[in-house]
């Protein structure tokens, strides 16, 4: 009977149970194990995450807005089969350029070189990604390589940037000069770090439910990640352009994620900017079932487990790297538990033409 | 003269610094050019590695090195008994599954080394496996002490490549595995057993793999630090791109990414200003480059990362 009631439960029920369960018994468990006081942490948790005005407005949607961006970009790109890991290193390449952005003489400090910040952080991500989808459409390189390297030599760019041209003026620290107040992101609420960066990512995720499910582009999209054989058959679509298309506007995003960081958070550019924001992002778009809607919301669980995390380390002395473990364990009874999330790349199997095969 | 015995120390120093560098690579990258001329691609590498260096310190601190070394082993190969379980089991992305891998492997490790060694206080040490020196090799001007007064494992790493080498080209299996990377249903229809051949080729990457995360515990840092693999999983991948998925190409490419490593070091400890970082990611550029099909065509196992 209840076996019965629990098939007819609709999907995103489920799966909010399921990581609700992860959360609430996965913690727990994990830590008794190993021999940490469980109770306290988990108090901890909750107040860190959603037991206070303050922990949701400046530590839960504050954490969550990086990585709704970088989400909605891995779930654009794979829906569109293409596997941008590469999140990471153009959320780097956003940073980086809107740094540069505001060091200019008189753009830096007007009120003008927030909106330019961040169309140049989009552009600068986009044209990350556009080296590895150029790769990918004239060379039948496989993105997975190649996002991987382009990370690295992000990293390393803003590793030379921030000891080299973007250095703070005095030299003695790897980071860059604060962006001037005037080019800093609005704050929303009296007393909160909640910054107009989160309204700008639930709108983006807003406008790219409606372009994935009402226009014409968006269908093309759909159609190849679904099928790219057919697609091609079908004569109308031009895969190969769509592909790359979906390929720069996922770079966008995860570049925009990066310029909104960088102008709503940190104001300065330093190395460990992302905390790995761009494969957290593989997992929030994962857990959404690669729906921009579903980001939203699943950037919420994990903008709140990472700030529940802080406040668990601070608090009750339980390291905030458990929370790895939990979202590793999301990931991969997703992977279980929805053939979808299984097959993902049976897509991409179909849209490269087999090679010939490799000199020995 | 002074300056040439100078010279001679640096070069030296140069060289010692690469080949530690390439040490723990080297495994690392054998076990992915395995797994990937299966076809099977593994971006849990980082993890596995994660993985081998947590297991080599809790064996290394209740039984010695060499027990260290078999607990690397087995935590290198229970982290791809994982990645087995949901890409061979369940036919779960491999990308996915990999990128899943190594979060939890960051985690459990990290979890693991502060609830069992405690977070704020000194570093809990271990002595690291000491040089053994070859007689007569080591003796050579410059290059006997930085190749041949190396620990163990390096000896070994020397021993894999000919031995990778040998067991791609000349037997059976290596041919039968690398027919599996590039035609699973071909090599199917001709009688071999692609999924058995596949965990196997898992298995063994996931040994290597935590051999390296042993190397960088038990002959290097003689702790565990939380993240210690600090990317050599990934750089491991980018080796058997540039190194063409061959057993000599992944040798030279391992060489080139341990030779920047060594020579940023060396500038460092030099005082020389240079900049590093874009010394560091020259041998990415390099990769991409030869991705680009500059200098020949770079061509993958046609049947990587698929799934079928």
């Amino acid at each position: 009977m209840s076996a019965r009631r629990s098939q007819r439960l609709p999907e995103p029920v489920l799966r909010a149970l399921f990581v609700l369960g992860s959360v609430a018994f996965g913690i727990p468990l994990l830590l008794a194990a190993l021999g940490f006081d469980a109770g306290p942490a988990m108090i901890a948790l909750w107040r860190g995450s959603f037991g206070s005005y303050d922990a949701i407005t400046s530590g839960t949607l504050v954490r969550a807005t990086p990585v709704m961006l970088t989400g909605l970009s891995v779930a654009i790109a794979f829906r569109a089969g293409v596997f941008n890991i590469g999140a990471e290193g153009q959320f780097l390449a956003g940073a980086a350029a809107v740094t540069s952005l505001s060091m200019l003489p008189v753009l830096g400090a007007s009120y003008a070189s927030s909106p330019v910040a961040l169309v140049a952080g989009a552009i600068a991500g986009g044209a990350w990604a556009a080296i590895a989808a150029l790769l990918r459409a004239r060379f039948r390189v496989l993105e997975v390589i190649s996002t991987i390297l382009l990370n690295f030599i992000a990293l390393y760019l803003v590793g030379y940037l921030v000891r080299g041209p973007l250095q703070e003026p005095l030299h003695i620290y790897p980071q860059s000069k604060t962006i001037a107040v005037a080019a800093r992101l609005s704050r929303l609420l009296p007393s909160s770090r909640l910054h107009a960066g989160f309204l700008i990512a639930v709108a983006a995720a807003l406008a790219a439910w409606w372009i994935l499910k009402f226009t014409a582009a968006g269908f093309r999209l759909r159609a190849v990640g679904a099928n790219a054989d057919a697609s091609r058959s079908a004569g109308m679509i031009d895969v190969s352009r769509t592909t790359t298309q979906a390929f720069v506007v996922s770079g966008a995003l995860a570049g925009l994620a990066g310029a909104i960081e960088l102008t709503g958070v940190t104001f300065a550019l330093y190395e460990n900017i992302s905390p790995g924001y761009g494969y957290t992002g593989i997992a929030v778009a994962l857990l959404a079932r690669l729906d921009p809607l579903g980001v939203i919301a699943s950037s919420l669980v994990f903008g709140g487990l990472e700030a529940g995390a802080t406040a668990m380390q601070r608090d009750a002395g339980v390291p905030s790297v458990v929370v790895s473990v939990i979202e590793a364990i999301i990931v991969l009874g997703l992977i279980v538990a929805w053939p979808q999330a299984r097959r993902m790349s049976i897509r991409r199997g179909q849209q490269l033409p087999t090679s010939e095969p490799a000199e020995t | 003269m002074t300056a040439s015995v100078e010279g001679a120390t640096l070069a030296a120093a140069f060289l010692e610094g690469t080949i530690r560098t390439a040490t723990p690579l080297l495994f690392a990258a054998s076990g992915e050019l395995i797994i990937e001329r299966a076809g099977l691609m593994n971006i849990g590498l980082e993890g596995v590695i994660l993985g081998g260096a947590f297991g080599a310190f809790l064996g290394a601190t209740h039984g010695g090195t060499a027990f260290g070394y078999s607990t690397a082993v087995l935590s290198g190969v229970l982290v791809m008994l994982l990645f087995a379980a949901c890409t061979l089991g369940l036919g779960a992305d491999q990308i996915i599954t990999g990128t899943a891998l190594t979060l939890f492997a960051l985690g459990t490790t990290g979890t693991l080394y502060r609830a069992l060694y405690g977070g704020g206080g000194a570093a809990v040490s271990i002595s690291t496996s000491a040089a053994v020196a070859i007689p007569v090799l080591s003796r050579v001007p410059v290059l006997g002490t930085a190749l041949f007064a190396q620990p163990v494992m390096t000896y070994f790493a020397y021993m894999l490549i000919p031995a990778l080498w040998w067991w791609f080209m000349r037997t059976h299996a290596g041919l039968a595995l690398r027919a599996i990377g590039e035609r699973p249903v071909a090599a199917l229809a001709a009688g071999v057993p692609v999924r058995g051949y596949r965990l196997a080729a898992t298995l063994v990457a996931g040994a290597l793999g935590g051999v390296a995360g042993g190397v960088l515990v038990l002959a290097q840092a003689g702790t565990f630090v939380e993240n210690m693999s600090a990317g050599r999983g990934f750089i491991a991948i980018a080796i058997v791109v540039l190194g063409r998925w061959h057993p000599l190409g992944v040798a030279l490419a391992t060489l080139l990414f341990s030779a920047t490593t060594s020579l940023q070091y060396l500038a460092q400890a030099m005082g020389v200003n240079l900049p590093y970082q874009l010394v560091l990611a020259l041998p990415y550029v390099l990769t991409l480059a030869a991705l680009a099909g500059i200098g020949g065509r770079v061509v993958p196992p046609a049947a990587l990362a698929r799934v079928d």
